[in-house]
């Protein structure tokens, strides 16, 4: 038997290299051994990605992409169609879950420098997937044709038509007809089922190949090739299979738990993933009193909405995408990793992930006054991450020496463990023990939360920080 | 760096979104309540059906999902000619509805739960007050000018509305009653969350099946997780 | 590394473990991917059971109707064709219907619960073409033994009034009753077997 499927291996490897390709990319494929959390949202990426693509496979079986058919036939998808409702549900979930494991991802790569040198491609692949990514989820957002699809391509149409000259001619042609219409829901499908996925499949296979080229950042920022023992295996390289598949499968679990939690029990997300809004069919007559793009653009729409000037605003909206291609060489620091990176640094890096989630937010929140002075300041802050880096990174002076090998972080395990006693007596303080006496007699002692033991607690830190100052 | 996941943990927290002005009245939607559904779906038939349809409902996915016979279903909730493999379309022509309606015709109300929640249509139904200046001679209080009579007046009674001046601006103060219906309030509201309830369910007859099963994937994956991450550990030994 | 430490057997256990019951919930998710390219609701409703009406229909007339998107056939034959189906069992691969499809009380020499009234689905057995009624009585193109019957332009299969395959052609069975009962004597409904309880 084994002898019989060894034979077959053979004559398979002989005429297709898959054994080269298994050690290439997985079980000679060296990665740094002090991966952190940050590290699983790549590989959840792909599953995502795979999920996407296998529920989307089904939908497009009950699926009609006709102005006319279109939104009865998602409702006959959600009733019946067997199991319907449960592939649509992974489907809307999993987009909303892509750019959650995707921002996550990309962050990864601000706080450990992975878009420095050598790994700009991959930096720049990256930011293809990303871009392609919304484009994808912007057309999809438009097949289910209820009101939000239909104002929110609308709106995202005519963002083509501020652009002088041809923008008009422009958003003709991409609409195919003078409003957003059926020609424009037909040509989506065909650019949501098809030709944004094949780009994507072609970007992440090439986004693998770069990384495994220059071989993968850490979270110390080594080049983990630099120090290679006498066959040529670097020291605190370990192969990515059989130590970081079993480590991958077990984030893939605690993330479909999540994952199963929102499609099960929530899959509406409080209006963030499913709004309320698209459960009424499109009609190109009366516009929704809000309209809000989904949670993951809201942060560009929230620029694009502070600038007072149509073209401004979406050339302001475009520049915060596109800025982030060039990410590789504003920074001018030697040094990859938060770690050991300036003081300077590590307050722009939470400058902007604080501008970047309030700006989320702010998207989300009708137009005030007030929303728009906050939404402007976050966007001089946003753009002023990238355009002041090349100055705060110059002269960047390390916080802490940069190890010549990697460092083990303690696991998060052992990290709970020793903070425990401390954990605990946190509670104790701010708990009293009350007794109480049923009516049988018996005494119970129940630690209640002491509202006045958390309010000296609160004073006193309070007046610490005073004291620092 | 752990401080930067709680800023991303902040998305999730700012949901929700409140009808301006009127404060919605909170109901009970009990999916598993199998005779208030019935009770909601007779109401649905004979209250809303002439004019609103729910035409991705089929009568047999009712008759599954309550546990009716089709002799029951026919009996209790179909109205004109229908077979059990129908669905819940409605008795009034379309066309001719719309321009009874001045152009907007009566909506299909599928997903109407969906869209507006279940506390809006609580409210809504229960919110129609005397208005002359209204065509059907009653006006809406968290749908103003509403283009649809009360059809519950019979069962609920006439009810005005009482406004009260805040700085200036009226605003809603309690409904007071002006005639009698058949109904008492407390049945009248028992009545209208039978009703809502049935929409909440119209608007997504899998939900009862989707929770069910919901517990049953999270705690296979959690014996996975388990499994995983042992496999995990014992081959992280090598690693020093 | 540290070879020493390594526990190979707990290291396969657990990962047989963790493989098999990762392929069972594989194997779950599959059920509603598969599941879902079953007919759904609507189709199931669209299948529902049909009613025919046959007070018009004249001795020798073949009446066509949908069922389940296929072709139901209603034919009167007339009792000449019927004394007929007696004299051709030598020429049939399956006379008395013992490998086809029929409801339990058609199932008799006439293949029909009532002889005169013929109800088949008008798909040919062997490849799903529907074959042609040709009742008329030893035409040029069949042959002088043609008594009456259907044939298939697609490869030639022939039948006869009752649905039965001759011998030598493509076809492998006789054609297939669909269940039908009467719900009077000029009003038959398909889909639902008479030996069934209305539901």
């Amino acid at each position: 038997m084994s002898k019989w499927l060894a034979r077959i291996s053979d004559w398979i490897c002989v005429r297709l290299p898959v054994d080269k390709f298994w050690k290439e990319h997985l079980s000679e494929y060296f990665a740094p051994k002090n991966f952190n959390f940050w590290y699983y949202f790549g590989s959840l990426a792909l599953l995502v990605f795979v999920n996407q693509i296998l529920t989307g496979i089904v939908l497009t079986m009950s699926y009609k992409p006709d102005a006319k058919l279109a939104f009865d036939s998602i409702e006959y998808i959600m009733r019946d169609v067997e199991w319907g409702w449960l592939i649509r549900y992974m489907h809307s979930t999993g987009a909303s879950a892509f750019f959650i494991v995707v921002y996550l991802h990309m962050f990864r790569g601000l706080l450990y420098g992975s878009f420095k040198k050598p790994r700009e491609l991959v930096w720049i692949l990256g930011m293809l997937i990303y871009f392609c990514l919304m484009a994808e989820s912007f057309m999809g957002y438009l097949l289910p044709w209820g009101q939000m699809s239909y104002w929110g391509a609308q709106v995202i149409i005519s963002l083509f038509g501020a652009i002088p000259y041809f923008g008009e001619d422009l958003a003709l042609w991409i609409r195919g007809d003078y409003v957003v219409s059926d020609a424009t829901l037909n040509r989506f499908f065909a650019f949501h089922v098809i030709a944004v996925p094949l780009a994507l499949v072609i970007l992440v296979y090439l986004h693998i190949i770069a990384l495994h080229q220059v071989g993968s950042n850490n979270p110390d920022g080594l080049e983990i090739k630099e120090n290679k023992d006498t066959q040529g295996i670097p020291l605190d390289g370990i192969p990515f299979h059989p130590y970081y598949t079993v480590k991958d499968i077990v984030g893939a679990a605690v993330f479909l738990i999540v994952f199963a939690a929102i499609v099960f029990y929530g899959p509406e997300m409080g209006g963030f993933f499913l709004e309320s809004e698209n459960f009424i069919p499109a009609n190109n007559l009366t516009t929704p009193e809000h309209i809000v793009p989904l949670w993951y653009f809201t942060p560009f729409y929230a620029i694009l909405r502070a600038i007072p000037d149509k073209f401004g605003g979406v050339l302001t909206m475009g520049a915060a995408i596109l800025i982030l291609f060039v990410l590789p060489w504003l920074d001018k620091s030697s040094i990859k990793s938060i770690r050991y990176r300036g003081k300077i640094f590590k307050f722009a890096l939470a400058t902007f992930a604080i501008s970047f989630v309030s700006l989320g937010y702010l998207g989300t929140q009708p137009a005030t006054p007030g929303a728009m002075i906050f939404a402007r300041i976050f966007t001089v802050l946003y753009f002023g991450f990238f355009v002041l880096m090349p100055f705060y990174t110059r002269n960047e002076k390390p916080a802490a020496a940069v190890p010549a090998r990697v460092t083990r972080e303690t696991p998060l395990t052992e990290t709970l463990r020793e903070r425990w006693p401390r954990v605990k007596e946190f509670f104790l303080q701010i708990s009293a023990i009350r007794e109480i006496k049923t009516s049988s007699g018996s005494v119970y002692r129940i630690p209640v939360l002491d509202v006045e033991a958390l309010l000296a607690m609160a004073r006193d830190r309070v007046s610490n920080i005073r004291k620092k100052f | 760096m752990k401080k930067f996941i709680g800023i991303f943990l902040l998305l999730g927290s700012c949901c929700g979104v409140a009808w301006a002005g009127v404060e919605l009245d909170s109901v009970e939607i009990d999916l598993d309540d199998k005779a208030s559904l019935k009770r909601g779906g007779q109401l649905f038939a004979s209250y809303c059906q002439s004019c609103h349809s729910a035409k991705h409902m089929r009568y047999s996915r009712i008759a599954a999902d309550l546990g009716l016979n089709e002799d029951e279903v026919s009996r209790d909730l179909m109205i004109g000619p229908k077979t059990i493999n129908d669905s819940m379309t409605t008795a009034m022509d379309v066309i001719e509805a719309s321009e009874w309606f001045l152009g907007i015709g009566p909506p299909d109300l599928s997903l109407v739960a969906r869209s507006r929640g279940s506390e809006w249509l609580y409210t809504y139904l229960r919110g129609f007050y005397l208005d002359e200046a209204r065509p059907f001679g009653v006006n809406n209080l968290v749908y103003k000018d509403v283009a649809m009579p009360n059809v519950f007046w019979e069962i609920q009674g006439l009810q005005k509305a009482v406004f009260k001046n805040v700085d200036g601006k009226p605003v809603f103060d309690t409904f007071e009653s002006v005639q009698n219906g058949r109904m008492s309030k407390e049945q009248f509201d028992r009545a209208v969350t039978d009703l809502v309830n049935f929409l909440v369910y119209v608007g997504e007859p899998a939900k009862p099946e989707r929770v069910r099963f919901g517990k049953y994937v999270i705690l296979f994956l959690l014996i996975f997780l388990v499994l995983a991450y042992r496999l995990k550990k014992e081959y992280w030994k090598d690693v020093h | 590394m540290n070879d020493d430490a390594v526990d190979e057997g707990r290291r396969r256990v657990l990962t047989v473990a963790t493989s098999v019951v990762g392929a069972i919930g594989a194997g779950f998710v599959a059920v509603p991917f598969l599941s879902a390219m079953e007919p759904s609701a609507r189709t199931r409703a669209a299948g529902a059971p049909v009613e025919i009406d046959i007070s018009k229909l004249e001795v020798g007339q073949l009446i066509r109707v949908g069922w389940r998107g296929r072709p139901v056939w209603v034919v009167r034959r007339s009792q000449e064709s019927l004394d007929d189906l007696g004299t051709l069992k030598d020429f049939l691969r399956d006379p008395d219907s013992e490998e086809s499809i029929q409801p339990k009380d058609a199932s008799n020499s006439m293949r029909s619960i009532k002889p005169e009234i013929f109800l088949a689905i008008g798909i040919c057995t062997h490849l799903g073409c529907s074959p042609t009624f040709r009742p008329d009585i030893a035409p040029s193109d069949l042959g002088s033994d043609w008594k009456g019957g259907f044939f298939c332009p697609c490869h030639g299969s022939r039948f006869d009034l009752a649905g039965r395959v001759y011998k030598s052609v493509p076809a492998p069975t006789n054609l297939e009753i669909p269940p039908y009962r009467y719900l009077s004597d000029t009003r038959i409904i398909v889909g639902e077997e008479s030996s069934e309880e209305a539901v």
